[in-house]
């Protein structure tokens, strides 16, 4: 056989591997988002969708105040979820990969991301549960005499932030600890022989090489946390919006489709952006 | 060699096309909503309809599978409607006030009136304005109950509640949970302010914002059905705006201490109404389950619903439910509540969507 046989032969195997992939992503990710596009320059007059190309949808989003402080809300929600997740998994991580033996790591990690094996709406209303004023945490607290009073946690930001960190924690460790468990101990070693201390060993070589681990697992948890609609509604009480409860207000309230169109097709340009901001950290490979 | 290779190239190439094909196809044929048979009933409705109390009686009676589809709001009925294909279908349950949008836009079929029970309905349930349009009959009241105030009886002092000003005064600021639907509470709001929500205007919107506003500062939570459900059940909350006869009438059992009141001022009534699609293709058997549904039997099994409780529509039912349930009900008192009740507002599309403006407002404050 010849190399140019050879050549087309692998050529069309490639295709062959890859063109699942391409179809299943044409029919469920690009066919449906060029529709949603199309959607978004709709209108909804009355009860009809009307098909007259506008921009309407979109210049409702910067002209209504709560619309715009919907994606305040998201941002810093998302943000403030994102940090808290990483300060708590980075060293869960570190203790399941670095301290613990390795013959307990798997069960140590499985008892790690135990709840996620619960549903989702599930464990955000045992959290509302928790949070409530009779929960076992004011019940505790009231109880040992720390409060006279019952402290407002459920129906608040601080409840959704919560819920939130509570799963995410859990995919960070995988990500943080995936990556832990491919450094080499060599680096710490040489470290250790250059004269570093522990502390300087951690912060100069082994953490600026997990940072594409964490970066893996806070982008994740940004997108995730930045489309979520079922913990603000359960846990948050109604008390501010997130975008994504606007989107599903358009929606569920008004039928109109054209409207949670734009505004999802603006939140997911928001996710773009924060993907262009951190792509250079987004590599799964070690340098 | 050459050969066999491409012609293995192309065989494969095509297996993976004949794959996909197939796949496709029964992905299809998976995506189509519950394939039909002459003996499936297909129905929209809110979810006091899934009870298996309520339905297996009528499946049994008439060897026929009925799925029913849930959901929470007229929009989203309509946004499911719009995605489906004419003949998915059979049955619609709406809204009370509703009827009249549902029918322009040609959702529902004339029902032969001759062969429902209007007779016997409370005679504030027949809404011939609503359900009726040239002379036909588009659909029928099946249940109905009140937008009001649910309380904790034992947290807060009875009389307080029967002042609709309470909703948004602040002596029980952080103990009040808002039932997230817009019409009835801007409807209550607006009884409170001595409107009635058969004229409300643009003009009365900010007087009626500015009180949506007190109320939510001094509010616990906005929330849906359940988590505001959830709120006075638990203690979470000690009274719930909103709620009424749907909240407390089936908790009275374990959380007797749960009650609710039509303030001074009146409460809304809500009520649903059942209909059958203009594009069923099983309307002989569509019309048979509004009858079921509408039959003393149907209406006694609607009204205690697990889902929630509330009144049903025919005066007949009275007698299929058991005293407990119709105290829970307040079956003796509808003669009072439904002359100081008012209609969920019937706002224009553009009123309408002006309203949605503020409540969302009010969320995001």
């Amino acid at each position: 056989m010849s190399t140019d046989q050879v050549a087309v032969r692998e050529r069309r195997k490639a295709i062959g591997f890859v063109l699942p992939a391409l179809v299943w992503t044409l029919c469920f990710f690009v066919l449906p988002f060029a529709f949603m596009v199309v959607m978004s320059l709709w209108q909804r007059i009355g009860t009809k969708i009307v098909h007259t190309w506008s921009l309407d949808n979109y210049a409702a989003f910067f002209a209504k105040p709560h619309f715009l402080q919907g994606l305040v809300n998201s941002l810093e929600i998302t943000l403030s979820v994102t940090v808290i997740s990483i300060l708590l998994a980075y060293p869960l991580a570190w203790i399941i990969a670095m301290r613990i033996p390795e013959r307990w790591q798997r069960a140590a990690l499985i008892l790690a991301i135990l709840p996620f094996w619960t549903s989702y709406v599930v464990r955000s209303y045992a959290w509302m549960l928790v949070l409530a004023r009779s929960g076992i945490i004011n019940q505790s607290l009231l109880g040992i005499g720390i409060i006279d009073e019952p402290l407002e946690l459920a129906s608040t930001r601080t409840a959704t932030i919560i819920g939130f960190v509570h799963f995410f924690v859990m995919l960070l460790t995988l990500t943080i600890y995936a990556n832990l468990k491919q450094l080499s101990p060599n680096y710490a070693r040489a470290a250790a022989d250059l004269g570093a201390g522990p502390v300087r060993t951690f912060i100069h070589v082994i953490l600026p090489l997990t940072i594409p681990g964490v970066m893996v697992g806070a982008f994740l948890t940004f997108v995730l946390c930045i489309g979520d609609y079922i913990t603000p509604q359960i846990l948050g009480g109604n008390k501010e919006l997130v975008l994504p409860q606007i989107i599903m207000l358009q929606i569920g309230r008004r039928a109109d489709l054209p409207a949670a169109s734009a505004l999802s097709i603006l939140l997911m340009l928001v996710v773009t952006f924060v993907y262009v901001l951190s792509a250079r950290w987004l590599k799964l490979e070690r340098a | 060699m050459s050969t066999l290779s491409n012609t293995r190239t192309t065989l494969s190439r095509r297996q993976i096309l004949v794959s996909l094909a197939a796949a496709c196809a029964l992905f299809t044929v998976a995506a189509t909503p519950d394939a039909k048979a002459t003996d499936t009933l297909n129905a929209l409705v809110w979810c006091d309809h899934t009870d298996p109390a309520l339905i297996e009686p009528f499946e049994k009676a008439n060897n026929v599978k009925v799925n029913l589809k849930d959901y929470e709001g007229t929009g989203t009925a309509l946004s499911i409607i719009e995605q489906s294909q004419p003949g998915d279908w059979d049955v619609f349950v709406v809204d009370g006030v509703d009827v009249p949008r549902v029918v322009k836009a040609g959702i529902l079929a004339p029902l032969p009136a001759d062969q429902l029970p209007t007779g016997d309905l409370f005679p504030e349930l027949i809404m011939a304005e609503n359900h009726m349009k040239d002379g036909k009959t588009y659909a029928i009241s099946e249940k109905f109950g009140y937008n009001t105030i649910s309380y904790n009886k034992t947290k807060v002092d009875p009389a307080d509640m029967k002042d609709m000003s309470i909703i948004w005064s602040d002596k029980y600021k952080g103990r009040i949970a808002v039932y997230d639907y817009y019409l009835p509470v801007i409807g209550m709001v607006a009884l409170g302010l001595g409107k009635t929500t058969a004229s409300l205007s643009e003009d009365d919107l900010p007087a009626i914002r500015d009180k949506l506003f007190a109320m939510k500062g001094v509010a616990k939570q906005v929330g849906e059905v359940v988590s505001s459900q959830t709120a006075i059940a638990t203690g979470e909350v000690d009274i719930l705006v909103g709620g009424g006869e749907w909240v407390t009438a089936g908790l009275t059992g374990e959380k007797p201490e749960l009650d609710w009141v039509l303030p001074d001022q009146g409460g809304v009534r809500w009520s649903q109404s059942i209909g059958v699609f203009e594009t069923s293709a099983n309307k002989d058997l569509a019309v048979k389950f509004v009858q079921y549904i509408l039959s003393p039997e149907g209406q006694a099994r609607l009204a205690t619903s697990s889902c929630y409780w509330a009144m049903p529509a025919n005066a007949k039912a009275g007698g299929h439910l058991s005293d407990q349930q119709k105290a829970a009900l307040r079956w003796d008192d509808q003669k009072d509540y439904l002359a100081r009740s008012q209609l969920y507002p019937v706002p224009s599309p553009e009123l309408d969507q002006k309203m949605q403006d503020v409540w969302t407002e009010m969320l995001q404050k």
